[in-house]
């Protein structure tokens, strides 16, 4: 998929906050969406079930204005973390220019973490990218938890983040981490795209 | 003028940010086209560019109430330059604006790109400077930022005085405000002002508009607005009251600033360029592929190179389109006339479309070779023209035959033409040397020379009748030059008749002759008594007018300068016998040709269905001794 369309001169990047269920994932989005400026704020689309669980997914479109003279919108969106809604992961997952992992930082919560990190590879590999070659990084969320709550940043480090991606500790319900995180895989994707076509 | 008096100086609010440019423009309306000349004026939007220009307008015409002071948007000033170009109207169009006094401009930062349009502009500021006149143009940057401008037309723009105006600082803010409010009569709290002022909006306009909610809301309600209220009232705009939400505003704008570094970096400005070049060239009407495959290219190639060779092949295009139109207006709007990757096929087709709308004269069908008498009087020249075509364009070329008039050059030079079409030949053109000057004369008046010439030039041999009419034409010899060495440079067949020897003609430009004499000439001799039996008995045999060989033999031994002369003396004897009724034989021949030496003239008989009292030897006297003597005599 192409990011930069030089003919309408426009950027457009998806980025997908992937993983297990109740992880933050839509707290990021909606951390983002309440501090975009009110002119630039297009409708977040939640669908989510009556507990507020994402049900399909959320959809945050950002429109980040003219960049370079390029009209530059950004596309994020989050699966459903629960286990059975396999099949909505993988078409969420579709097209997608860069991911962005969500871990609980939760002690309770890390075999959840590693089983959905192993169902994003699964599903990245149906589409028929290497997992190894998209734009990813990792978030690890609720760090505001008292910290015998947590598991620490070594061991999920070392549970998670073999392949040594950028990682960022978030709290996503007040914010701190959730635009380091943001910024980290938007820099990412872009590199990606100008590293894809040196290499054309 | 379009904009309203409330433009005027004694209107406009001076702050530290607008004090230069409010004097520059109030020296030039005092001395149009005196101190600076042109006055730019830049700064964001909002600010006053509009008003301080209409200022200047309306104060100089205040001051001279003659001056003619033209305003207008360069918006505007674009769709007159349109519509006068739709129109044709070019010259009213710039009639009209060379004769402004003060001309006012504004925006002109739309300039970027319109290359028609700046040129048109350079040609007026150039005429209007020249006269003294003054020209103000505003713009939301200044010059050297305006992308892609001449840069002629740059030079100038920034020839004058550039002052800018920046936002108003608080205190201005709060004098607008006051003004503001003092002009529509209304009054507000001091402090509901001060906070106005103090919400640090980008421009004047934002603070007209949030002075305007306010007072909306205090005429609604009918009741005084608080100061406390004023953020809310205007929408949350400006410098937010929390300090948490503005960390948080800086939280999107730092993220925001990030990703465009980031973007900035990814993007090739090479491509962009190339991506605007595309879009241009598709809205033109141009097929794009090859700046399209470029785009896929990994490095940056010569986009500049690239995209002036892509604008040359499309003007070449263009012009092909124009000629190939001219010839055959079907062929405008041609497809292979969009695409730059066809520009051979393009040509090729002109040369279809001029070579193909009128073909050259080609040889009479009538005069072929198996009707040409042979004998030694003409003998070489037969010769040579059989080898020529056997083959044609490589053994004699040019063949040219001369000898005296009427010995069939004509004949053996269109004979040679059917032969070679009979060969295989496609186009050949035989035509008189007098008629191809005619050709060019008129092809000179209707302005077709290039179609004329392509026509020429397309064929596969040119037979040149009588050159000796070349002589002294001396357009239709460099025309001729040009043809006879770009026919002889492809290996095409030339043949020539002419009159005289090339070296006796007359008024002919050296090269030529140096060149006909280049290739084979050969002569046709009068014709010899062998020809001139020959040709008897042939045209006898053709007529079925029985002839014996006495007759044959007794007309061969008379003198003829030419086979045309031998024909005519044979059509005479055939229609003398016809009208009296006799047989042609020796003596009536003899009878008819070599009359008794007296001084009478024979009457012509009529031809053709005669009154059967004319055929009666007795009544009717045909000759008449010493007629002219007599006529004469009658006439005095």
């Amino acid at each position: 998929m192409s990011i930069v369309n030089y003919a309408t001169r426009e950027i457009t990047c998806k980025i997908v906050y992937y993983g297990a269920g109740r992880s933050g994932k839509t707290t990021n989005l909606q951390y983002i969406y309440a501090q975009v400026p009110p002119e630039r704020k297009g409708n977040m689309v939640s669908l989510a079930t009556q507990t507020d669980r994402t049900l399909f997914f959320d959809f945050l479109p950002l429109d980040l204005g003219n960049i370079s003279g390029f009209t530059t919108r950004f596309q994020l969106y989050t699966v459903p973390g629960q286990v059975y809604y396999q099949t909505t992961r993988k078409l969420v997952l579709q097209g997608a220019d860069g991911v962005v992992f969500v871990a609980d930082s939760q002690a309770r919560q890390l075999a959840e973490n590693v089983e959905s990190l192993q169902d994003l590879h699964l599903n990245l590999a149906e589409h028929g990218m290497d997992a190894r070659h998209v734009p990813l990084v990792i978030q690890y969320n609720k760090r505001d938890l008292p910290p015998e709550m947590l598991t620490g940043v070594d061991e999920l480090q070392e549970a998670l983040n073999f392949r040594g991606v950028p990682d960022f500790q978030a709290d996503a319900l007040h914010g701190p981490g959730v635009f380091e995180t943001l910024r980290g895989i938007s820099e990412l994707v872009l590199k990606k795209l100008s590293a894809h076509q040196a290499a054309k | 003028m379009t904009t309203g008096s409330r433009y005027r100086f004694d209107t406009y609010i001076v702050g530290a940010a607008n004090r230069l440019a409010m004097a520059a423009a109030r020296a030039v309306a005092e001395g149009p086209g005196t101190v600076y000349n042109p006055l730019f004026i830049y700064g964001p939007s909002g600010l006053g560019k509009t008003h301080l220009l209409a200022a200047v307008g309306t104060h100089a015409r205040q001051l001279a109430p003659d001056l003619d002071v033209e305003y207008v948007s360069f918006d505007d000033f674009v769709e007159q330059f349109h519509a006068a170009v739709s129109g044709g109207e070019m010259e009213a169009f710039r009639r009209r604006w060379v004769a402004v006094d003060v001309l006012l401009v504004d925006d002109v930062q739309f300039l970027t790109g319109r290359r028609e349009l700046q040129s048109e502009l350079l040609r007026l500021f150039n005429t209007l400077q020249g006269t003294g006149k003054q020209i103000v143009l505003t713009s939301d940057r200044p010059p050297q930022e305006i992308a892609d401008v001449d840069e002629r037309l740059l030079s100038r723009l920034a020839g004058g005085l550039i002052v800018d105006i920046g936002a108003p600082d608080y205190e201005t803010r709060l004098a607008i405000l006051r003004s503001a409010c003092t002009e529509r009569s209304v009054q507000l709290p001091g402090d509901v002002l001060e906070t106005l002022a103090r919400l640090e909006l980008p421009n004047v306009r934002e603070l007209h508009g949030a002075l305007n909610r306010v007072m909306a809301e205090q005429q609604l309600e009918g009741r005084a607005v608080a100061s406390r209220e004023v953020w809310g009232l205007v929408g949350g705009r400006g410098a937010p009251p929390a300090p948490a939400e503005s960390a948080e505003a800086s939280e999107y704008a730092s993220f925001l600033s990030d990703i465009a570094s980031a973007v900035a970096a990814s993007v090739d400005p090479w491509k962009t360029r190339l991506a605007e070049a595309i879009a241009y060239w598709r809205g033109e009407g141009f097929r794009t592929g090859v700046l399209e495959r470029a785009m896929q290219l990994s490095a940056s190639p010569d986009v500049q190179g690239l995209l002036d060779t892509f604008a040359a092949a499309v003007d070449h295009l263009r012009l092909l389109e124009r000629q190939a139109g001219s010839a055959d207006p079907l062929l405008a709007g041609h497809e292979v006339f969009r695409d730059p990757e066809r520009v051979a096929d393009a040509e090729a087709l002109l040369d279809r479309a001029l070579a193909g709308d009128t073909p050259p004269p080609a040889p009479d069908p009538a005069m072929v070779r198996a009707s040409f008498e042979v004998a030694g009087s003409n003998q070489l020249a037969v010769r040579a023209a059989d080898a020529v075509v056997a083959e044609p364009g490589a053994r004699y070329s040019p063949l040219v035959i001369h000898g005296p008039t009427g010995t069939g050059k004509t004949h053996l030079l269109h004979a040679i033409g059917n032969a070679l079409l009979a060969s295989g030949a496609r186009r050949v053109a035989c035509v008189n040397a007098a008629t191809f000057g005619e050709e060019l004369i008129s092809a000179l008046q209707e302005g077709t020379v290039h179609r004329w010439r392509a026509r020429y030039r397309a064929v596969d041999a040119l037979l040149l009748d009588d050159i000796h009419a070349l002589g002294g034409k001396e357009r239709t010899q460099e025309e001729f030059f040009h043809l006879f060495n770009e026919l002889h440079g492809l290996g095409r067949q030339i043949v020539l008749t002419s009159g005289v020897a090339p070296r006796e003609l007359g008024g002919l430009e050296e090269r030529l002759r140096s060149r006909f004499e280049g290739g084979l000439v050969v002569s046709i001799q009068p014709p010899e008594r062998a020809l001139r039996e020959a040709l008897f008995a042939r045209w006898f045999r053709a007529q079925e007018v029985p002839a014996d060989a006495e007759l044959l033999r007794y007309l061969g031994e008379r003198p003829a300068a030419s086979s045309r002369e031998v024909l005519g003396t044979a059509r005479r004897l055939r229609d003398a016998a016809g009208h009296v009724g006799l047989a042609l034989t020796v003596g009536f021949a003899m009878e008819t040709l070599e009359p008794p030496r007296r001084t009478s003239i024979a009457v012509p008989r009529p031809s053709g269905g005669i009154d059967a009292f004319l055929l009666n030897e007795e009544k009717v006297v045909w000759d008449w001794p010493d007629l002219t003597g007599r006529l004469i005599e009658e006439l005095r």
